[in-house]
């Protein structure tokens, strides 16, 4: 069942500019300084003036974590099963989304080495639709998970998502409880999951499997919560309290366990994989 | 009798009104006007199969928020011989929106849990519109373990219009509370049967909402967000939640040809709030079936079934 992929690690650099915007100069949104982008690419995205960390990709945080790796299921693909239509066709926006990303969903699921373990790790792709979970991601998830169980590996997922994607429904509802149902049986059987938050992590995707890791780790700054702040705003009427559903708040009220900038992440999973680890 | 008529209920109400009319003059007058009765009531039942047999996906919308349909009380008071309602989360509060009891139907005793909309501007207040908070979840599982505990199967009434998007809510994880309870009910070790009753919004419904059984009433609707949130999305208008609601296949009927209804429960003609009693006598009957049979299941089989049932969910290319 599971299709290995070799995936050069060259090939992967090279999609990373879709997410930091091109041109040799970008502004930091929060600090306002301009940053020379070979720079900021080599500093993993995050300024060097004041910390911010720009969004990046899930090939860019592969990278980062792991020495060697395999992807599995890259094949798997939506077929539309609401034959949804709003503004726009979903197919359309699958296709398009498919030819800009070089993707073909919102994750992508690898087995490889981090440091000297053995890990399954599954990134959220957020220039996918949004990073949103349909069918495809809740099954690759939910493999993963398998994957993960039946060879006795940690499981890492770093999250990145609007949330349950609309355009399949109920059945992207649904991904919820399977993706929390495969965790559930993974847990009994003394699985090690570690959930891994980055900007942003909201809806369905946090109300399963990113708020279920026996450890949950956050990128500074991320946006994490349940609704969006927008819809939160419309609601109450008024407007939500400075840092309101950033990680930093979510550690004040005791949600995460530990907030890790990007360049410390690899060596703190590391860490927590030699706790755990039995000799 | 109805206070609150949707457009489509127009032409059936009147026509009622017109027979109960001629009724009245004939007691009155003594002209017998039988004749002229029967034909408008055989009118009066074409009208009600027609209309009802063609309702639009938003109409169902529509029927399943009707301010007079009944509410997981409702069917609690006409279903259950004995209810003793609990409270609280034992951390934070006792959320409302969310009712949870020790309940006996027939010889069947459950723990009964389900969404609670209010009647009233003031009862709504504090059922804050069945929208619930993370304690309203956490006070949800404290009962289903205690379910577990002493083997008594779970039932779960699905009302919401979804989780309640505010500052607190957030603030005491709102995320948390609904993951934490699909990951318990996916492993919990009694049976559990969840019927969707008026609206099944999103995580707000699935957070009580994972079990052995998925029944919906006819006139229901489930998706992953409401046809109004979905509408204000795609379209930058929530006005234009009708066409959300096709495009989305939101009602019991699109979700047993998507292969996550296990059964779809008619309801009298015109919908639920126009006989609670019968609909209630339907759902009672539908789930002493259900809990019989799940009952003759062994508990392990159970559980791994529940969750290759979860496991099967979705549609995708290999
Ligand atoms: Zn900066």
């Amino acid at each position: 069942m599971v299709d290995w992929f070799q995936r050069t690690k060259k090939g992967l650099l090279s999609s990373e500019k879709k997410v930091i915007p091109d041109g040799l100069w970008i502004k930091c949104p929060s600090c306002n300084e301009y940053l020379y982008k070979r720079e900021l690419d080599k500093n993993l995205g995050i300024c060097t003036h004041c910390r911010y960390h720009f969004r990046i990709s899930c090939d860019t945080y592969i990278n980062i974590l792991l020495n060697v790796f395999e992807e599995f299921n890259a094949h798997l693909k939506s077929n539309d099963p609401l034959k949804f239509k709003a503004s726009k066709k979903y197919a359309d926006q699958l296709k398009q989304t498919m030819a800009k990303t070089g993707a073909n969903e919102a994750v992508k699921t690898v087995k490889g080495k981090l440091g000297d373990h053995s890990v399954v790790l599954a990134v959220m792709d957020f220039n996918f639709i949004g990073g949103s979970m349909g069918s495809v991601v809740g099954e690759k998830i939910a493999r993963a998970i398998d994957l993960a169980h039946e060879q006795h590996l940690p499981l890492i997922i770093i999250s990145q998502s609007g949330g349950a994607r609309m355009m399949e429904g109920i059945l992207s509802l649904m991904q919820m409880a399977k993706t929390s149902a495969k965790l559930a049986q993974f847990h009994d059987d003394g699985g090690l999951y570690i959930s891994v938050l980055t900007d942003p992590t909201t809806g369905g995707t946090t109300a399963s499997y990113a708020m279920l890791g026996d450890l949950i780790l956050a990128e500074p700054g991320a946006l994490i919560g349940f609704a969006g702040p927008r819809v939160i705003k419309q609601t109450i009427g008024h407007e939500l309290p400075e840092g309101f559903q950033r990680a930093e708040f979510l550690l004040e009220k005791g949600f995460i366990d530990v907030i890790v900038e990007r360049s410390e992440l690899k060596t703190t999973l590391i860490k927590i994989l030699d706790f755990f680890k039995n000799e | 009798m109805s206070t609150i008529i949707l457009d489509f209920e127009k032409p059936i109400v009147e026509l009622e009104r017109k027979i109960s009319e001629l009724r009245e003059h004939a007691a009155t007058t003594g002209v017998n006007l039988e004749p002229e009765i029967k034909k408008l009531e055989e009118k009066l039942q074409k009208l009600i199969v027609k209309t009802y047999s063609n309702l639009t996906r938003w109409q169902r919308v529509q029927l399943a928020r009707h301010p007079d349909r009944p509410y997981t009380l409702d069917y609690v008071k006409r279903i259950c011989s004995q209810f003793m309602e609990v409270h609280g989360d034992r951390h934070f509060a006792d959320d409302k929106a969310i009712v949870a009891g020790l309940a006996t139907i027939d010889d069947q005793k459950v723990i009964l849990i389900g969404h609670q909309k209010g009647r009233k501007t003031k009862e709504n207040l504090e059922r804050n519109f069945g929208m619930p908070h993370p304690e309203g979840y956490r006070k949800a599982l404290r009962v289903m373990k205690l379910a577990e505990k002493f083997k008594r199967p779970v039932v779960a009434f699905i009302d919401t219009p979804g989780a309640f998007p505010g500052i607190g809510a957030e603030e005491r994880g709102q995320a948390e509370a609904i993951a934490k309870n699909l990951f318990e009910m996916a492993k919990l070790r009694t049976p559990i049967i969840v019927i969707i009753i008026g609206e099944g919004a999103s995580g707000g419904a699935l957070g009580i909402g994972v079990g052995d059984r998925l029944l919906l009433l006819e006139n229901t609707w489930y998706s992953v967000i409401s046809p109004e949130g979905c509408a204000s999305i795609l379209y930058h208008d929530a006005t234009k939640a009708p066409l959300a609601a096709e495009a989305m296949k939101v009602t019991a009927r699109d979700l047993e040809e998507l292969h996550i209804a296990d059964e779809i429960i008619p309801e009298p003609p015109g919908g639920a709030h126009r006989d609670p009693d019968q609909m209630a006598a339907v759902v009672k009957e539908r789930l002493l079936f259900h809990l019989h049979e799940l009952q003759q299941i062994p508990i392990d089989v159970l559980i791994e079934q529940r969750i290759a049932k979860y496991a099967a969910m979705g549609s995708w290319e290999e």
